[in-house]
C-alpha cells in the first residue's frame, strides 16, 4: 500500500483494515459487518467530508476526499462511502446542508434526466443508481427553468426499484413522479450533468484503479505460493509477464485517475483541459478494469472463480464501476466529438496542457 | 509485494508553459525556413546539422547538466517539454537526440574531467552526435553475452570485434560501448564487461549500412580491428559496466519519445474525420486520445521523480512497456478508423502515405532499447517475481 498522503486518508485505511477486511466480509453472509464500518466512518466524518463545516460536514479538501476513495478502493468498500460524498457535495454546490445518514446522487448516466416542473415539484427516472435502497435521502441534480437545480430528495418519497450491480451491490432505477423535495435550491451558473457525471466518473475511476492495486498485490503473493509442474507459479516467465501487465493495467488506471483527480482539485473550472482529464481517467480504467482483472482471474485459476475467494470482491467491483456515471464507450465518444471539434492542431495543445 | 507503484500527479511548473512557447515558436520558425517537413516523418534528411547547432544556441541541449560543461542547470521536466514538443513536430532531432538524452548523462557519471570538458560543452553546443555500442551479432537482448574484446595494451586497449543494429553510427563522432575485458566469472556471468568511449571515423573503424525494412538506413554495422582506445576513454569500473547500465535504465525508457513515435497519424486521424465525427470515429478517437493522455501523464510522472532525485526503474520500465505497444498498434487503429474516411478529404493523401511508413516502422518499437520481454522480466522482479 502506497504510503497515505494525508490524515483524513489514514483514517480511512485504518477503519477499512479494522472494519472492512475482505476475508472477513466474504464470509459474513448477513453482513452484520456493515452498520459498525458505517458507524466508524460517520464518527470520522468521512462520508460528509466534502461538506464545509457550514452545511455540517467535515469540511475536508477535494484532494482529501480524493485520497479516501483510493483507500475505499483498495479495500473494495461496500457500503455507498462514495455515493454519501458525492452527494453531500452536490448538495454543498448549492450550499444546501447535508442531512445525516447514507445517501446516493441522482441521476447517476448521463442518458438520464430529472426534470423540475413548473410546480416546483420533480419528475423523471434514473436508473443504475448506486444504493438508492438503502439510502436515507438522494442528491438530485434537475433540469427546468433555463438552468439547473440541486434538490435534496427524501428516498422514501421515491419509487425505487431494486437491482443489483455486476459487483453485487444495489443499484436501482429511482422513479420521481411529481416529487416534492425536501430542499431546492439553484445550481450555480456554469454548473450541469456533465460536471455531475464527471465528478461521479473520477470518483469511480480512483476505485477502479484501488481495486487493481489491490488484485495485483493478492495476484503477486497468490503466485509465490501456488506451486505447480514442482515450482511456484511466479517462476514461470508466462505468468511473470502477465503479472508484468496487471502492473502496467494498474499502474495506468491509478496515473489516470489520480490525475484527474488532481486536476478538479486545482481547477478553477470545469473546462477542457479538466474534461481531458477526467474523461480520460473513466476511460482508461475502465480498459484497465477489464484486462488487469481478466488477469489476475488467470493467475488464480479456479480458485479464484470461487466464491470463497475474495478476488471477486475487487474484480467484479471494477467492473461494475464502469457503468455509474457514463462507461467508458460514452465518454469515449463525448472526449472523440470534442477533439475533432477543437481540430487537429488543437489535439496537442490540448494533450499537453498540464 | 516489494514496493508499491507510484505515479504522483506532476503539474508542469509555469517556467515550463513560457518554454514551450519558445520551442514552438522555434519550430514554427525552422518548418517555415523549410529545414524540415512536420507531415513527412518518412524522409531521408534526419541527419539535419545546422538544426542541431540552432537548438544548441537555444540553450535546449544539456539542459539538466552543470554549466561547467555548457549545461544549463534546469530541471527534467523543462527538458520533458523540449522533448515532447520536438517530437511531435517530427524535428530532425537525430544528431543530437542520443547524446543529449544518453551519452552525455554517462560521461558526466564515468568520464574523466578533461573529457567532460572537451565533449560535454561541444553536445551543448549540438556539434556532436553519438552510437551507442550494445547490441553484437550473438548478443542482442542478452547483453552479457557480448563478445567484443578490449585487450590491454600500452596506454590503452585494443578494440576487436562487431557491434551491430547501431543507429547513428554512420554519422557519429562518438560511441559509448560495451566491450569484453575479462571473462565472465562463475558467479557472475555479467561480470567482464566494460564502457568504453569510442572515438569514431578513426583507424580500424568499419561502418557498414544496414537497410531498414521502412526503406531507411538508420542502423549499421560497425566492425573494430585492432582499434586503439586510450586508457582515459574507459568509463567507470573496469568488468564492472553491468553496474551501471541500470540506473540509466529510468531516463533512457520513460521519455515520451516512448509513445510519441507513430503520433503524427492520430493527428492526420483527426483532421481526416473533420469537425462531425461519426460515432465510430469518434469513439475510437476518444479512446486513442485517453490512452494517449494517461501515458503522458505516467511518463511525466516519472520525469517528476527523476527530478526529485528517485531511480523509478520499474515505473519507467512500465512507461515503455505500455508506450510501445501503444505506438506500435497506433496506426493500425489508425487505419481501422480510417476505413470509412472520405476519400476525398484534403489530406488523404497525406494520411496514406503517414501510415504507411507507420505500419512500416512499428514492428521496431517494442525492439529497439530493451524488447517487451526484456522490460516484463524488469517489472516481474521489481514485483519481487524472480
Amino acid at each position: 500500500m502506497p504510503e497515505s498522503e494525508n490524515i483524513v486518508a489514514e483514517t480511512a485505511e485504518k477503519i477499512f483494515a479494522d472494519l472492512a477486511d475482505a476475508q472477513t466480509i466474504n464470509r459474513d453472509e448477513k453482513g452484520a459487518w456493515k452498520a459498525p464500518l458505517w458507524q466508524a466512518l460517520s464518527e470520522a466524518g468521512l462520508p460528509l467530508a466534502w461538506v464545509p463545516e457550514d452545511c455540517g460536514g467535515s469540511g475536508a479538501s477535494l484532494a482529501e476526499g480524493f485520497s479516501v476513495l483510493s483507500a475505499a478502493g483498495r479495500f473494495a468498500v461496500a457500503v455507498p462511502l462514495a455515493e454519501t460524498m458525492l452527494a453531500g457535495w452536490l448538495l454543498a454546490q448549492a450550499k444546501i446542508a447535508s442531512p445525516e445518514g447514507e445517501m446516493t446522487v441522482a441521476p447517476a448516466s448521463p442518458k438520464d434526466r430529472i426534470t423540475l416542473n413548473a410546480d416546483g415539484t420533480l419528475s423523471g427516472r434514473a436508473r443504475g443508481v448506486p444504493f438508492a435502497k438503502s439510502a436515507r435521502h438522494l442528491a438530485v441534480l434537475a433540469s427546468g427553468n433555463g438552468g439547473f437545480s440541486i434538490a435534496l430528495v427524501e428516498a422514501s418519497q421515491c419509487r425505487i426499484e431494486a437491482g443489483l450491480s455486476l459487483g453485487g451491490d444495489p443499484s436501482d432505477t429511482v422513479m420521481l413522479n411529481n416529487i416534492r423535495p425536501a430542499i431546492i435550491k439553484p445550481a450555480p451558473k456554469s454548473f450541469d450533468q456533465n460536471q455531475l457525471m464527471l465528478m461521479g466518473g473520477v470518483a469511480r475511476s480512483l476505485q477502479i484503479a484501488g481495486a487493481l492495486e489491490s488484485m495485483l498485490e493478492i495476484s503477486v503473493r497468490y503466485s509465490n505460493e501456488r506451486v505447480a509442474f514442482e515450482k511456484k507459479i511466479s517462476k514461470f516467465q508466462a505468468v511473470q509477464h502477465n503479472l508484468a501487465r496487471l502492473a502496467g493495467e494498474s499502474a495506468a488506471a491509478l496515473a489516470a485517475a489520480t490525475s484527474a483527480a488532481d486536476a478538479i482539485a486545482n481547477s478553477p473550472s470545469f473546462n477542457d483541459e479538466v474534461f481531458l482529464e477526467a474523461a480520460s481517467a473513466k476511460i482508461r480504467c475502465s480498459e484497465a478494469a477489464e484486462k488487469g482483472g481478466g488477469i489476475a482471474h488467470q493467475v488464480h485459476g479456479a480458485i479464484g472463480f470461487t466464491i470463497e475467494h475474495i478476488l471477486h470482491r475487487y474484480s467484479l467491483r471494477a467492473l461494475a464501476w464502469r457503468d455509474d456515471f457514463g462507461s467508458e464507450s460514452y465518454w469515449a465518444v463525448e472526449l472523440g466529438k470534442l477533439v475533432a471539434n477543437r481540430g487537429a492542431d488543437e489535439l496537442w495543445p490540448l494533450v499537453a496542457s498540464r | 509485494m516489494t514496493a508499491a507503484l507510484r505515479f504522483d500527479p506532476i503539474r508542469l511548473p509555469p517556467e515550463c508553459e513560457q518554454l514551450r512557447k519558445e520551442v514552438r515558436a522555434f519550430l514554427a520558425e525552422e518548418i517555415a525556413a523549410g529545414t524540415f517537413d512536420p507531415h513527412k516523418p518518412n524522409r531521408e534528411d534526419t541527419d539535419a546539422p545546422e538544426f542541431s547547432r540552432r537548438v544548441g544556441a537555444k540553450g535546449w541541449l544539456g539542459m539538466t547538466w552543470p554549466k561547467k560543461y555548457g549545461g544549463h542547470e534546469r530541471s527534467f521536466l523543462e527538458r520533458y517539454v523540449v522533448t515532447e514538443e520536438m517530437r511531435v513536430a517530427n524535428a530532425p532531432t537525430r544528431r543530437f537526440f542520443v547524446a543529449d538524452r544518453q551519452s552525455g548523462p554517462v560521461l558526466l557519471k564515468y568520464a574523466p574531467e578533461n573529457i567532460k570538458m572537451d565533449i560535454l560543452p561541444r553536445i551543448c553546443r549540438g556539434e556532436v552526435c553519438f552510437a551507442i555500442g550494445m547490441s553484437e551479432p550473438n548478443s542482442g537482448s542478452d547483453l552479457f553475452a557480448a563478445k567484443t574484446r578490449a585487450t590491454k595494451t600500452d596506454g590503452g586497449f585494443l578494440i576487436n570485434g562487431t557491434k551491430i543494429w547501431t543507429s547513428s553510427a554512420h554519422i557519429a563522432d562518438y560511441m559509448i560501448a560495451i566491450f569484453r575485458t575479462s571473462p565472465p566469472t562463475r558467479e557472475n556471468r555479467r561480470h567482464g564487461l566494460t564502457q568504453f568511449l569510442v572515438k569514431m571515423k578513426q583507424p580500424g573503424i568499419e561502418v557498414n549500412p544496414i537497410g531498414q525494412i521502412t526503406g531507411q538506413y538508420e542502423f549499421n554495422e560497425v566492425v573494430f580491428t585492432d582499434h586503439f582506445v586510450p586508457d582515459d576513454h574507459m568509463l567507470g569500473e573496469i568488468d564492472g559496466a553491468w553496474k551501471q547500465a541500470t540506473s540509466e535504465l529510468a531516463y533512457e525508457r520513460s521519455g515520451p519519445e516512448r509513445f510519441l513515435e507513430t503520433y503524427y497519424v492520430l493527428t492526420e486521424l483527426v483532421r481526416a474525420v473533420g469537425k462531425d465525427p461519426d460515432t465510430r470515429s469518434a469513439e475510437g478517437i476518444g479512446r486513442l486520445v485517453a490512452q494517449l493522455h494517461t501515458m503522458r501523464r505516467m511518463s511525466v510522472s516519472v520525469a517528476g521523480m527523476l527530478q526529485a532525485g528517485k531511480e523509478p526503474v520499474v515505473e519507467a520500465s512500465i512507461v515503455k512497456d505500455i508506450g510501445t505497444v501503444w505506438e506500435q498498434q497506433l496506426p493500425h487503429r489508425v487505419r481501422d478508423l480510417a476505413a470509412f474516411v472520405d476519400t476525398e478529404a484534403s489530406n488523404h493523401e497525406t494520411l496514406e502515405n503517414q501510415l504507411s511508413f507507420a505500419i512500416k516502422t512499428a514492428p521496431k518499437l517494442t525492439i529497439q532499447g530493451g524488447t517487451t520481454e526484456v522490460l516484463r522480466g524488469i517489472i516481474a522482479r521489481g514485483l519481487g517475481l524472480r
